[in-house]
């Protein structure tokens, strides 16, 4: 083990502090060309990770930028900045810091350009933009480490192959670049290494000295939570004891809507007056910063949130964390607990409130997954080639290029190691001509290849547009939401939640009610209402699906048959459904069907997540309308779909064989809203469409359409197209999620138990509780127009 | 004919579903702000190489109001074409099909804004057309009377039960009827826009366009935010 330095051990006994052990170890191998460190939160991971550059650059010889700093968080680039600037400053180090952000202003990112810092601080979109000017290769040039910090979370998304595929162009620039990633505890170190090393070199992992089991539980509520629905308001008073009993609770939840209702219904019960924030991705981002700052000065006694405290800023002082609702996926309820982490050494302390009552079941499931160290999650599939295209044009930016030698390139960034050559020259073709089965930009390409063979922009000005454009984060369309009257901004709600307003509706937003006025210049405009229940505010924001580990963890509770971990009322409401009906087994599928209320029900439990369980219901009602059963609509959760309809079904095992399933979901998917929209994603992300225009007006908007007109026409024309290609591959993955209900339908293969029963079952009830059904329309869309528009003829007394 | 039928300074006309307007007594189909050549010319000002498709998309559907209706006399609205370069460029197939098209009908560009100069295709190229009692311009003027225009690419959303649904949509009041784009790759104009609201009377409806083309008031109390996904953001309306 080597010793720190000798400015550095000073500077740490000073301040009585110890080097941990994975620090020393990572100055140990500071010359490895990739480490990853993986170590809970707080475990002094990121000063881990700067060790080695300080070190090597106290004699103050190095010129240039040394280490280049990759968060997924420009707040947290910041917070770094500032917490590096101690150990700096007191120890007298020639290092210069910066950060380099959305936020940087244009003046100083040019100078930063010019004249880069030793230690420079930024995002992987600001990455990927500086790796694009031509004078790339002088601003690198004395690059020597990179550090990802949460690399976990970066690699989720695209914004992680799109980082990979910047560090491979590091990596031209600089051979000897060593990279170093930080991340949280996962199931798969491996494969996270295989993302961050240049493939196909080795990348060790170094895992920091384990942390003492977290103390986790169900918390103790005065009720049962109620059959169906979400949110925990049932909990509130109980989760207020817990905040006063302890230093600073975070409250996390699932939905922002969710973290809304129960911090609006938590400030109703306060009667203590305790100071409790709200943070979520829809607020405004000052109100955010404020919610952050009282936090770490230690004013706030909890703060309700969702995912958007998973990351970024160590609070020092939280020693409760409240996750409400079904965690849904282990490992990051792991990481959640982790933020309860005021003394590295004392155990996190965390308690999980139950939504429904089903979640009573999948919270006990995820509890004893922790207790076992069981982490879920899925492969992340090879790298899109939606990024591939927006990457091409954005090299294209920094200047000529040889098509051959960019593939090699490609090919040293893990998630693109085993691109196809094909596939690449498809990218190719995209990014210069469209690559439509109609050739028609011979004059107009973006991309031309010269005499020398090396492909460049047609016209250097575009370079501009393409950078304007680049990123690969989709917000869904948002809406600013502001107080009438110039009045102060509170944040965004989507555009779809926006049109469903009408004025005078009320909704919550940043704990308070406020009512709908109208529309101005793309900002809902609104006031203070002073009564009136809120409509619920449908921010959207990710709506997870339970994790496979998961849910077969529930499967196997369930084939236990005793039930002595959980709550007295979950057991008996499963025991009844195991004597009235039977329990859903692993590797078999249970459908019951029964009459209700006049209609005929089917139930099928296939515990495939709510995605998958939603195309289910989709495929299965287009399925029995062909048949004739005349369905009328569904409804699906994580674990079940709900479908009534006219007629009932007598035997339902033809309905869930996978080629028949395979072979409607092709026909459905074409003309499918769930298609167009994840389309307009990758269509941006690939630079077909463009989000940012130089010099871009406000008005004139009758000169801009919809994507779904490109989706449309696509359809028609060029089916095949590379884009089309993308998006069902995309849709598959994502909203769609076939491939798990195609791995639900084999593990199942034919094995599927029919219950027949003259009444609903205990396990289906909650179902019908469920919001979120779906009507099946099969024409009924056009006739549904035409009736409202009668009537509203006739409201204003015009003829029809 | 699936249209909606509705009389402007005493001519019976026909708003059809496909976004033209029909003068049966005349024979007479009229459509707007076509907008040929738009890809073309969005990749010749360096933005993004669209699907190339939509020229043979608006035709295709030109083609069968055309056949549906036996028109002998058509008017372009202006904007048939994304700007005069566009014009210019546009292929071989694409003239010879517009002069097929055009062979033993009267046929009439009205100048838009996008494309000012008279184009090197056949027809009558004029800054408007009076057909007594109307009268055929791009962009509707004050005061008039019995006119027809486009210009605006006006569009209506309606709310039922759950669904909302946008479409382009003709405005019609007492005194002129604004008609919705006709081309393939053209966006919308809302109908609570300041433009559309100073320039239609109180009476005003919206026909939405689509397989059977409905009519809601014009201002039914709804302020709906219009989606945000654009593109091909052109300079000029």
């Amino acid at each position: 083990m080597t010793a720190l330095p000798a400015p550095f051990a000073q500077w740490f006994a000073a301040r009585g502090w110890q080097a941990h052990p994975h620090q020393l170890e990572l100055l140990a191998r500071k010359d490895a060309r990739a480490l990853l460190l993986v170590a809970p939160t707080g475990g002094g991971k990121t000063l881990a990770g700067f060790l080695p550059s300080l070190t090597e650059l106290a004699d103050g010889t190095h010129r240039g930028l040394h280490t280049l700093y990759v968060s997924p968080l420009k707040a947290l680039a910041a917070d770094i900045r500032r917490n590096l600037a101690r150990p700096i400053e007191e120890m007298g180090l020639p290092v210069r810091v910066e950060d380099r952000t959305g936020d940087t202003a244009q003046s100083r990112r040019t100078r930063q350009r010019a004249d880069p810092p030793h230690i420079l601080l930024t995002t992987p979109e600001s990455l990927a933009l500086l790796t694009s000017y031509e004078d790339a290769p002088r601003i690198f040039a004395g690059l020597e480490r990179v550090v990802v910090d949460e690399i976990h979370a970066i690699a989720e998304s695209k914004r992680g192959d799109q980082l990979a595929l910047a560090l491979a162009r590091l990596q031209t620039l600089r051979p000897g670049l060593r990279r170093v990633g930080l991340s949280a505890t996962v199931e798969d170190p491996p494969a996270l290494a295989r993302f961050l090393a240049p493939h196909p070199d080795p990348c060790d992992v170094l895992a920091a000295d384990p942390v003492p089991a977290p103390d986790i539980a169900m918390l103790d509520t005065a009720q049962a939570p109620p059959w169906a629905g979400g949110g925990g308001v049932y909990a509130v008073g109980d989760v207020l004891r817990e905040i006063r009993r302890h230093r600073t609770t975070l409250v996390f939840h699932n939905t922002r809507a969710q973290a809304e209702i129960f911090f609006r219904a938590l400030w109703m019960a306060n009667d203590d007056g305790l100071p409790i924030g709200i943070h979520h991705g829809s607020l405004d981002r000052a109100q955010r910063e404020r919610v952050e700052t009282a936090m770490a000065a230690g004013e706030l006694r909890a703060v309700v949130c969702t995912g958007s405290l998973d990351l970024g800023i160590d609070w020092g002082d939280v020693d409760l964390v409240i996750q409400v609702g079904g965690p849904k996926n282990v490992k990051r309820l792991v990481q959640r607990i982790g933020r309860a982490n005021h003394r590295y050494n004392a155990p996190s302390k965390a308690r999980l409130v139950p939504a429904n009552r089903f979640e009573v079941v999948e919270c006990v499931a995820a509890l004893e997954a922790v207790r076992a160290g069981e982490l879920d999650g899925a492969p992340r599939g090879p790298g899109p080639l939606d990024v591939l295209c927006q990457h091409i044009l954005l090299t294209a930016c920094a200047g000529p290029f040889d098509a051959d030698a960019l593939f090699a390139e490609l090919r040293r960034a893990g998630p693109y190691a085993d691109l196809a050559r094909t596939d690449f020259d498809a990218c190719l073709d995209f990014a210069a001509t469209g690559g439509y089965a109609l050739r028609a930009y011979d004059r107009w390409q973006r991309l031309r290849q010269g005499p020398d063979g090396r492909w460049a922009l047609r016209d250097p000005r575009t370079a501009r547009r393409i950078r304007m454009n680049a990123g690969t984060i989709q917000d869904a369309e948002l809406l600013k939401v502001r107080m009438r009257g110039r009045g102060p901004s509170l944040g965004e709600v989507e555009e779809a939640f926006a049109a469903t307003l009408t004025p005078g509706d009320t909704f919550l937003i940043g704990g308070r009610v406020v009512r709908y006025e109208g529309l101005r210049e793309l900002t809902l405009e609104v006031s203070n209402a002073a009564t009136g229940t809120p409509r619920i505010a449908v921010f959207g924001g990710t709506k997870f699906a339970t994790s496979t580990q998961l849910s077969e963890r529930i499967l196997r509770l369930f084939a236990a048959g005793r039930w002595p971990q959980l709550p007295a009322h979950t057991a008996e409401w499963l025991a009844l459904q195991r004597e009235v009906s039977r329990l859903p087994e692993p590797g078999r599928l249970l459908v019951e069907t029964f009459p209700h209320e006049g209609r005929a029900h089917l139930v099928a439990y296939g515990f495939a997540g709510r995605n998958a369980q939603q195309t289910l219901g989709l495929l299965l009602t287009k399925r029995m309308e062909e048949d004739g059963l005349a369905p009328l609509g569904f409804v699906a959760t994580d674990y079940a779909t709900l479908i009534w309809g006219l007629e009932a079904v007598a035997d339902p095992a033809p309905l869930f064989d996978p080629d028949a399933l395979e072979r409607g979901l092709a026909r459905w998917l074409a003309a499918n809203a769930v298609m167009k929209r994840t389309f307009r994603a990758s269509a941006t992300i690939a630079g077909l469409i463009e989000r940012n225009m130089p010099g871009q007006r406000k008005t004139g908007r009758q000169a801009t359409f919809s994507s779904d007109i490109l989706y449309d026409t696509l359809l028609k024309y060029d089916p095949n197209h590379l884009l089309m290609r993308i998006t069902r591959d995309e849709a598959m993955r994502g909203l769609v999620d076939f491939g798990r209900l195609r791995a639900m339908t084999e593990r199942v293969a034919g094995r599927i138990d029919h219950v027949a029963l003259n009444r609903l079952s205990p396990l289906s009830a909650p179902l019908f509780l469920e919001p979120g059904r779906v009507p099946v329309e099969g024409a009924g869309r056009e006739r549904l127009l035409e009736e409202a528009a009668a009537q509203l003829m006739e409201d204003a007394g015009l003829p029809p | 004919m699936n249209g909606y039928a509705f009389t402007l300074a005493g001519a019976a006309l026909e708003a059809l579903g496909s976004g033209a307007l029909w003068w049966p007594a005349r024979r007479l189909l009229c459509v707007s702000d076509l907008h040929l050549g738009k890809a073309e010319r969005v990749a010749r000002r360096g933005g993004p190489t669209l699907p190339p498709y939509e020229t043979q998309d608006t035709l295709d559907r030109l083609a069968a109001d055309l056949a549906a209706t036996g028109a002998a006399t058509v008017i372009c609205l202006g904007d048939s074409f994304d700007d005069d370069d566009a014009a210019a460029a546009l292929p071989e197939e694409v003239l010879l099909r517009i002069a097929r098209m055009q062979a033993g009908r009267r046929w009439i560009w009205i100048a838009g804004n996008h494309d000012p100069g008279p184009v090197t295709l056949g027809g009558a190229h004029l800054v408007d057309a009076a057909e007594p009692p109307l009268v055929f311009r791009h962009i509707a003027g004050p005061g008039a009377e019995g006119e027809v225009s486009g210009h605006y690419h006006p569009k209506a959303s309606l709310s039922g039960r759950g669904a909302r649904i946008t479409r382009p949509a003709f405005l019609i009041d007492t005194h002129r009827a604004i008609l919705p784009a006709y081309g393939t790759y053209t966006g919308g104009l809302r109908t609570d826009a300041d433009a559309l609201q100073a320039l239609m009377g109180p009476d005003a409806r919206a026909v939405l366009t689509g397989a059977r083309p409905v009519a809601v008031p014009m201002r039914h109390g709804r302020a709906r935010p219009r989606p945000l996904a654009t593109l091909g953001r052109g300079g000029r309306n």
